[in-house]
């Protein structure tokens, strides 16, 4: 914390990284058939900045007429766009990632200020990712021929995605890229807290050339979200958020032939055994819950710690906790952001508080919030139980609760023990004994002696409740063919 | 003549655990071939039924799953080597149970026996085709696998009762999955004789549970089942397939939407395969661990 007095925290000079790079208009319109508009109904609502309620900017707010028009346009352009040749497709998309890497540095500052997010993580993971998405599967709209779907596999039509506000322009790259790359069109309703980045996005594609309609953008709230998903001439939904509105969404689309890929929630399992390398899991335990405030789907929210190094572990981190950094996103220096909305800090509040109220015990470094804007400072809770609320319900913040285990199988059903499926992470120097708990996790991504690593090459996608289909790699493009 | 040998009549029975229960609730249903002569009195399974097979699904989960792929090709091999011997009973049932002439019934029964022989090659080769290493951009081994996704509810086709049966069967445990198979309601024989062989083919018990009855009736319970990982929906019809996908989102079961198949002896390809596998990526840093060169 900036502010707090523990020894181990040096006090660091301000280094605020400069908003001047990027112009932010005081309002914006939906992104329909290659041109911005304003919403049918004329709605607007405004974003704004977490760390400050700074407004940022007032932007349209889509309703079902919006939906209606960005349909048909992204139906129109579909003709010609997955009739061209997958070199041609490739071109634009390469182009479309090199101009992110041009903007980088212009984006990463919009979606701090939008988000709330460092800089730091916005400049050295969101960004990179974004471009390294684009490159990836440019490459495969000539190759599609060889993914393993068969010689000609044939693009879905309109896709209608829905992605979240912890990841904006990431998960805006997840969608568009692949869906793209395979020759279908795009509608996409950002997050209704994170729209602008989605909203630069389209002057990106301006830039790019890319034809009218094949991309079209709709900033909205959860009505516009539903429209798009239950439009009966949307031919795929593509979904990232909570795991209840995935259930929503799969109960809309059952009995059409839509086409549905759900990335949704997590309670993702760090396992550090007695012998793992301490210093390194500590770091791997901070990464996997306190990046992006622990808004992070695939988080590590839940610690299981050997517990012959239960204390030795907790001493070391906590240690480290003390020396996060929390407060202004734009400052470099900067660890731990703001939350994203009033909306999430109510819920973080209210599940931290129903752990203390079933007896966990509540942890935080010394830590002194900015009074504006939407804070809340890393948390531990010990002595929890696998009943607990804390152990069960995804909190979306920066909050670790931290369990004990005695031998590797009570670890594996431990972690297993959850609705959820999406990430767990293990920490040994064992190599078998890697192999033979990764092999019994029931998780999509699994981190070996690391954590919250992502690739563009690298399948990403949950069991269970956490959702189906993956994205990323050669795997990513089936959610978008029709095989 | 007046000595004519009186024939013994079997009394069908349920597949579940390894064992052949007669429906909990102690009901039966008249089955009949083509031109309505009964043929038996098969069990009419109840929602119970349903909850106790997906209990023996669960429990044989793991090993099954945790079996090598090697073990369950053998596995496989044996159900065609079983089937083979029995061929004669299947033409039978086949014949009657979709009023097939002998020949027609004997070619269904081939293609079945053949089906299981595919997939059991499939079973050590769908993690090459699958799954592999990622060239991630930084000093990570990583890599993706497939992996069954659980206990799988096969609601089987309606028609063929016998080479449709084992087409969305065999791929589903070819996976490593379990099944709770819910049997064509009006041609349900040849499937609860499949148990028969099954149980005599190294299948370890609960891996295949066959049910007999009301398809609505018996798929119902599954789909909603929040321990039942995926439902394949070959066999309902349009009213009851949306139905159950929407119980199904009760806990993200994966769903195989009903697929038009016009000859279910047509190459079946990996198509049903894939949909009850997981992709599991682990990574692992390539680097040192060491206070230099950290890249945990």
């Amino acid at each position: 914390m900036t502010t707090q007095s523990q020894a181990s925290a040096f006090a660091y000079a301000p280094a605020p990284e400069s908003r001047a790079v990027v112009d932010i208009a005081p309002s914006y319109g939906l992104f329909i058939d290659g041109e911005f508009a304003e919403a049918a109904e004329g709605k607007v609502f405004k974003t704004v900045s977490p760390s400050s309620e700074e407004v940022l900017s007032e932007v349209a707010r889509a309703g079902e007429a919006d939906v209606e028009r960005a349909v048909r346009a992204a139906r129109k352009a579909f003709e010609k766009w997955s009739a061209l040749p997958g070199s041609e497709r490739a071109k634009y998309l390469f182009r479309i990632a090199r101009i992110i890497q041009e903007r980088s540095r212009e984006l990463a500052v919009l979606e701090t200020l939008d988000n709330g997010k460092p800089i730091r993580e916005t400049r050295d993971a969101d960004l990179p990712l974004v471009a390294a998405h684009f490159f990836y599967y440019a490459g495969w709209a000539d190759k599609l021929g060889h993914a393993g779907y068969g010689a000609d596999p044939r693009p879905l039509g309109v896709a209608g995605q829905v992605i979240p506000w912890n990841f904006p322009l990431l998960m805006l790259a997840w969608k568009i890229a692949p869906a793209l790359a395979t020759g279908n069109t795009v509608v996409l309703k950002p997050a209704e807290t994170t729209p602008l980045s989605a909203l630069f996005f389209a002057d990106i594609c301006r830039q790019a050339g890319l034809p009218r309609g094949v991309v079209n953008i709709l900033p909205g709230y959860g009505d516009a979200g539903a429209a798009l998903v239950a439009h009966p001439d949307v031919n795929k939904v593509a979904f990232t958020g909570s795991t209840a509105v995935g259930k929503e969404i799969a109960r809309t689309v059952a009995g059409t032939r839509k086409k549905l890929t759900l990335e949704l929630g997590g309670k993702g399992a760090n396992i550090v055994f007695d012998d793992a390398p301490l210093d390194q899991a500590v770091e791997g335990i901070v990464n996997g819950i306190f990046f992006n405030q622990g808004q992070v789907c695939c988080a590590g929210s839940r610690l299981l710690v050997q517990e012959s190094v239960e204390d030795e572990l907790l001493d070391a981190l906590k240690r480290r906790l003390g020396t996060l950094r929390l407060g202004d996103p734009l400052d470099k220096n900067t660890d731990i952001g703001a939350i994203n909305s009033a909306e999430q800090l109510a819920r973080i509040t209210s599940l931290v508080e129903a752990g203390e109220a079933e007896g966990a015990e509540r942890w935080s470094p010394a830590c002194e919030l900015p009074s504006a804007g939407y804070w809340f400072a890393p948390t531990l809770f010990t002595n929890v139980t696998q009943a607990h609320t804390v152990a069960r319900d995804e909190i979306f913040g920066p909050v670790l609760s931290v369990l004990t285990f005695r031998t590797p199988d009570e670890a594996v059903a431990k972690a297993n023990n959850t609705p959820y499926g999406l990430s767990a992470g293990i920490w040994t120097e064992k190599g078998s004994r890697i192999l033979a708990v990764a092999n019994k996790l029931r998780a999509g991504v699994v981190w070996s002696n690391t954590f919250n690593k992502f690739d563009p090459t690298s399948p990403f996608g949950g069991y269970k409740e956490s959702g189906f289909g993956r994205e990323g790699g050669r795997h990513g493009l089936e959610a978008y063919l029709d095989v | 003549m007046s000595d004519a040998r009186l024939s013994v009549f079997k009394t069908y029975k349920l597949y579940v655990g390894g064992k052949f229960p007669r429906s909990e609730s102690g009901r039966v249903y008249e089955v009949t071939d083509s031109k309505g002569n009964w043929l038996a009195n098969a069990p009419q399974s109840s929602r119970k039924d349903a909850r106790d097979a997906v209990v023996a699904a669960r429990k044989a989960f793991g090993g099954w799953s945790g079996a090598t792929a090697y073990n369950r090709g053998q596995v496989l091999y044996r159900v065609a080597e079983m089937l083979e011997g029995r061929r004669e009973q299947f033409t039978r049932e086949v014949a009657e149970a979709e009023g097939l002439s002998k020949s027609k019934a004997a070619a269904q029964v081939d293609a079945a026996i053949d089906r299981w022989v595919w997939y059991a090659g499939w079973t050590d080769k769908i993690a090459q085709l699958v799954g592999g290493g990622n060239p991630v951009a930084g000093p990570y081994f990583n890599l993706s696998s497939p992996e069954p996704t659980g206990v799988v509810t096969v609601v089987a086709p309606q028609d063929s009762s016998f080479l449709g049966l084992v087409s969305v069967l065999a791929p589903v445990i070819a996976t490593g999955n379990t099944a709770v198979v819910v049997a064509s309601e009006r041609a349900p024989l040849p499937a609860l004789s499949l148990g028969e062989v099954l149980a005599t083919s190294d299948v370890p018990g609960g891996v295949v549970n066959v049910l007999s009855g009301r398809t609505a009736e018996i798929a119902a319970p599954l789909a909603a089942h929040q321990d039942v990982n995926a439902i394949d929906l070959a066999g309902a019809d349009e009213a009851l397939a949306k139905e159950l996908e929407i119980a199904a989102a009760g806990n993200l079961k994966r769903v195989l939407r009903p697929q038009p198949v016009d000859d279910w002896s047509a190459d079946p390809g990996t198509d049903r395969l894939t949909p009850f596998l997981e992709t599991k990526t682990v990574w692992h840093p390539t680097g040192s661990l060491g206070a230099g060169g950290s890249s945990y």
